[in-house]
């Protein structure tokens, strides 16, 4: 170590052989900020700061979580999840669709786009008495509020994505004489992916957003549904399971596509902000 | 013969300012014909209007029935920067015109000419600037064109690649009997790859010089002959009114 020009103050010592920070190195930091939350909980419950019956220890969440997948937690979770995953599909596969034509034709955009900028100011749950209305309790009024819920983020991606790409590649294809059919398969769409991959993460957070807030208001399965339960028998243990799973769920999706997303994106050469020194 | 792509009294204007005027010339079969000029002078809107990327003009664009005839396309486009999709390996940006469907035989062949054999596996991003234009001008001979046009294809590759990009495509050119339209601002470029040299000049311009160059294929950049035609061609550049 040359630290001649430092000044003496700035020096550390170096603590020879101190595991912890060994540990700590091989850790992914993402997990540290959530470990120690935990450890802050167990203990603040343990000595009595925080009163049991409000927040639950992490050691009794535990023990809540094993009481639940034994029983009703992968029926909520799979409740849950084909409602997101069918709605999802719906709304984001229409908005690629309406996103891509109105990319390409600012007549298309003159129609369309107020109309839709005007619905999507509208908040999604604003929706759910009228869908109640319409389509009943089942299910076809909660996919429809997630569809709904998931369109916007990706429509509008999608938009911005086609009217991003670079007008020099389409070229490239009007000299080839390709249709406007083969413009948007071969150039727009591809060529918006990056976008596009934004849209359906945004997209899928919302789509879990509206899945427990349909399933808040009338369910009798799903994670929103242990929600309400939780908060009807004053078990805050099994709202906070809900939450946790809910998280999961969250970070587990999306996950997915942000692997996806690696997947179809390898060909980008952006800065990927990685850092410059070492 | 007659011509391949004949452009006569072409005029050609963006909103109030004009910047073609009363423009014509013909692309023989076999021509080598370089659009010479300073930046500006509309030389690319020119290859634009012969590449029917831009309908908007004044004045006839013939193409010769021929081009439409057989496999090929008629034209194949070079531009200034190689334009590859990012997203494609080199041998798919080859075969764009067929996706899928592309001759993969033939683009193998165009990758051996364009001495990027074994490459075609590779990313554009993966590519130096003078091989993502080695592959762009693969891209333009895909299509089995008659003519080739080239909009200032070596202007942003170093020196050294360009002379050796400049011999790769009148090599090619000549192999596969294509006509060739190339915009350029480089004199010694102009001069050493056609047979024809078309000087735009003027606001707005109009074609001030015309000059053959008269020496068979392959040339020697160092020969006296090149050297007195470009001397020819800088007066007219000097004398055109500014």
């Amino acid at each position: 170590m040359s630290s001649q020009a430092q000044p003496k103050a700035l020096q550390q010592t170096p603590i020879a052989g101190w595991s912890a920070v060994r540990l700590l190195r091989f850790t992914p930091v993402g997990l540290l900020l959530p470990l120690a939350i935990i450890a802050l909980l167990e203990l603040s419950v343990s000595r009595g700061w925080v009163p049991a019956w409000l927040m639950p220890a992490p050691s009794d969440l535990l023990m809540t979580f094993r009481e639940l997948a034994g029983g009703p937690l992968w029926t909520h979770i799979s409740a849950s999840s084909q409602r997101v995953l069918l709605g999802f599909g719906i709304g984001a596969g229409l908005a690629v669709l309406i996103g891509t034509l109105v990319g390409m034709s600012r007549q298309l955009e003159a129609w369309l786009d107020p109309t839709f900028q005007a619905l999507r100011a509208v908040p999604g749950l604003a929706w759910v008495p009228l869908l109640l209305i319409w389509l009943g309790i089942d299910e076809v009024s909660k996919v429809t509020l997630i569809a709904i819920g998931s369109f916007f983020p990706v429509y509008m991606n999608m938009v911005a994505g086609v009217r991003n790409v670079d007008r020099k590649l389409v070229e490239v294809g009007t000299q080839l004489g390709f249709s406007r059919a083969a413009l948007m398969r071969r150039i727009m769409v591809p060529a918006a992916l990056p976008y596009l991959f934004t849209g359906l993460r945004n997209g899928l957070s919302m789509a879990w957003l509206c899945v427990v807030a349909a399933e808040l208001l009338a369910a009798t399965e799903g994670i929103g549904y242990l929600l309400t339960d939780g908060r009807e028998v004053s078990r805050p243990d099994l709202v906070l399971a809900a939450i946790i799973t809910l998280a999961l769920m969250g970070k587990l999706t999306d996950s997915l596509l942000k692997h996806l997303e690696k997947r179809m994106l390898g060909w980008r050469d952006n800065f990927n902000g990685k850092e410059q020194s070492q | 013969m007659s011509a391949l792509l004949r452009m006569s009294n072409i005029h050609k204007s963006f909103a109030e300012l004009t910047v073609l005027e009363d423009v014509s010339l013909a692309l023989a079969p076999g021509e080598v014909i370089s659009l010479l000029g300073p930046s500006g002078c509309g030389k690319s809107t020119l290859l634009r209007i012969a590449a029917g990327l831009d309908t908007h003009f004044h004045g006839a664009m013939e193409r010769n029935p021929l081009l439409d005839f057989g496999t090929g396309s008629g034209i194949g486009v070079v531009f200034q920067e190689p334009r590859l999709m990012p997203w494609l390996s080199v041998a798919e940006n080859i075969g764009f015109a067929d996706g899928r469907r592309a001759d993969e035989r033939w683009v193998r062949q165009l990758l051996r000419d364009v001495g990027l054999e074994g490459r075609g596996d590779a990313l554009p991003k993966q590519l130096s600037g003078g091989m993502a234009q080695r592959v762009a001008i693969a891209r333009g001979l895909y299509g089995r064109p008659q003519v080739l046009l080239l909009d200032e294809p070596f202007s942003a590759v170093d020196a050294f690649t360009r002379m050796k990009l400049q011999d790769l495509v009148i090599k090619l050119a000549a192999q596969y009997e294509i006509s060739v339209l190339l915009v350029t601002h480089d004199l010694d470029e102009a001069v050493y790859l056609s047979d024809r040299v078309i000087i735009l000049g003027g606001r707005p311009s109009r074609i001030v010089a015309e000059l053959d160059v008269p020496l068979a294929q392959p040339r020697d950049r160092r020969a006296a002959e090149l050297a007195l035609i470009k001397g020819e061609a800088l007066t007219a550049l000097y004398q055109q009114p500014t």
